[in-house]
């Protein structure tokens, strides 16, 4: 069974983010990493873009497929996790400490109330 | 087996049951099982069947012995590869062909305007019937031993036995497209399941596992083996392809043949080259851009991330100008170009022991 854990909030396309912290981290779920496994590359954000919710921000790529990810929330990229870079394989192995793909500055924290709770997303990959 | 399912030529393939990576290892130092029931086979027999395949196959058949395989392309007239596939002797006058999923209906519909009246030959299409599996890895053998018993020898490289048996004919084809040894074993339909399981559990005891159709590509791609559909179509030779060994000139006429040596005379207009990633780079995928001194010049056929060399690697048919070992490519990937270098067939070498 996949880990879902309780701190985190959820985007139906399988990224996690912290909103306890901030700039929350964000990365991709047990659930998605497993359904992904053998991430060889990651394309990061630049730092300082401004996204909105939902909008595409960077590509992980398995030996399978490229897939894309989306911004749980609006903000600006304020930081990429560097060791992505010469260890991709960190989003399999700790894909809710180590692996997480960049940090947000969230300009809307009320769009994170609008995320799924660990029970809906647990739900969700049902 | 909690395999992930995907449609392919008709039929639900597992694309991998554990992780590409894992299955691809497996194979690589134990031993692997494919579903390959997709695959077509033809049985061409009579007292022309030799003749005749010999005149719409590239290689050279009459140098089969019974028992004995050969890797042969199909082509249209002007030297196009419509399939590449495994034609077998099983008797002098019987002839076993194991051509791709895809091509099935193309093949035979080619193969029956290429017969003439007066030829002796009779063509069987047994492909909806046949199930298969493809068992590779160094301990193929211990699987086949451990499954067949005294029942069976081994099939060596490029051999077929053949074995009538009270469920119906089975045949075991000493080849796979993985690089390393190993056999696949085609049976009747009703008869696979239990074979599935009987194989399956041989090869978990040995130490491997069941694969999917996501690892047969990193390790086909790995030994540069040509995937018809992505290396190999109807508007290239396989002189382009450089399958050019499997192609014998001096045999007599047959079809396509015209073509190639016209082709061979004026020169090759492009030529399949393999390329690795040189640096850190997202894998190159096919019809990915390929790039050479600034210009696009081509895409990408087959790519991936080989998991024995932990690097991109792929094909792509570039001018030979470009196509030279050692040469600079760039693979352009999401707008962006990486660097990469044309190198030498197979990719992957087993470390020698």
């Amino acid at each position: 069974m996949s880990n879902v854990p309780e701190n985190l909030r959820y985007r139906d396309s399988h990224e996690w983010i912290d909103p306890t912290q901030s700039p929350s981290p964000v990365g991709i779920t047990d659930h998605a990493q497993a359904e992904l496994t053998d991430v060889v590359f990651v394309d990061p954000p630049k730092v300082g873009t401004q996204v909105s919710a939902g909008q595409q921000v960077c590509v992980i790529e398995s030996v399978k497929a490229a897939s894309d990810i989306y911004a749980p929330v609006a903000g600006e990229i304020v930081a990429i996790n560097e060791a992505l870079g010469g260890d991709p394989g960190l989003l399999n192995r700790e894909p809710y400490t180590g692996g997480w793909i960049f940090k947000i500055q969230p300009s809307n924290v009320a769009e994170l109330d609008a995320l799924m709770d660990a029970a809906a997303y647990g739900k969700h990959i049902a | 087996m909690g395999a992930r399912m995907v449609p392919f030529a008709g039929w639900d393939m597992p694309v991998q049951y554990t992780g590409i990576v894992d299955e691809h290892k497996a194979v690589r130092q134990s031993v692997g099982v494919f579903d390959i029931s997709h695959m077509g086979q033809f049985i061409v027999s009579g007292a022309g069947a030799e003749a005749f395949l010999n005149r719409v196959l590239t290689n050279n058949i009459t140098k089969l012995q019974p028992g004995q395989g050969q890797y042969t392309l199909l082509l249209n007239g002007l030297g196009g590869v419509i399939d590449d596939l495994i034609a077998y002797r099983t008797s002098e006058r019987e002839f076993y062909l194991v051509v791709n999923a895809s091509r099935i209906d193309a093949d035979w519909a080619h193969l029956e305007t290429q017969l003439n009246k007066d030829d002796e030959v009779l063509m069987a299409n047994a492909s909806d019937f046949t199930a298969g599996l493809a068992i590779q890895g160094p301990k193929a053998r211990e699987v086949a031993a451990a499954v067949f018993g005294d029942a069976a020898s081994f099939p060596e490289h490029n051999t077929i036995l053949v074995s009538m048996t009270g469920e119906g004919p089975m045949w075991l084809c000493g080849t796979g497209y993985t690089g390393e040894e190993g056999f696949e074993f085609f049976m009747p339909m009703e008869t696979a399941e239990a074979w599935f399981r009987k194989i399956v559990d041989a090869v978990k005891a040995a130490g491997g596992m069941p694969c999917g159709l996501g690892a047969r590509d990193t390790l086909r791609l790995e030994m540069g083996y040509p995937l018809n559909g992505n290396d190999l179509s109807e508007q290239r030779t396989p002189l382009q392809a450089g399958l050019g060994f499997f192609v014998d000139l001096d045999k007599g006429d047959f079809t396509g043949r015209e073509a190639l040596v016209a082709q061979k005379a004026a020169g090759l207009p492009d030529k399949l080259a393999a390329f690795r990633m040189t640096g850190a780079a997202p894998p190159p995928r096919p019809h990915y851009p390929v790039a050479f001194a600034g210009e696009i010049i081509g895409e990408v056929c087959s790519g991936t991330q080989s998991p024995s060399l932990g690097a991109g690697i792929g094909m792509a048919y570039v001018p030979l100008s470009a196509a030279t070992i050692g040469s600079t490519l760039e693979i352009e990937i999401r707008g962006r170009r990486f660097p990469a270098e044309v190198v030498k067939k197979p990719f992957y070498r087993k470390p020698s022991v």
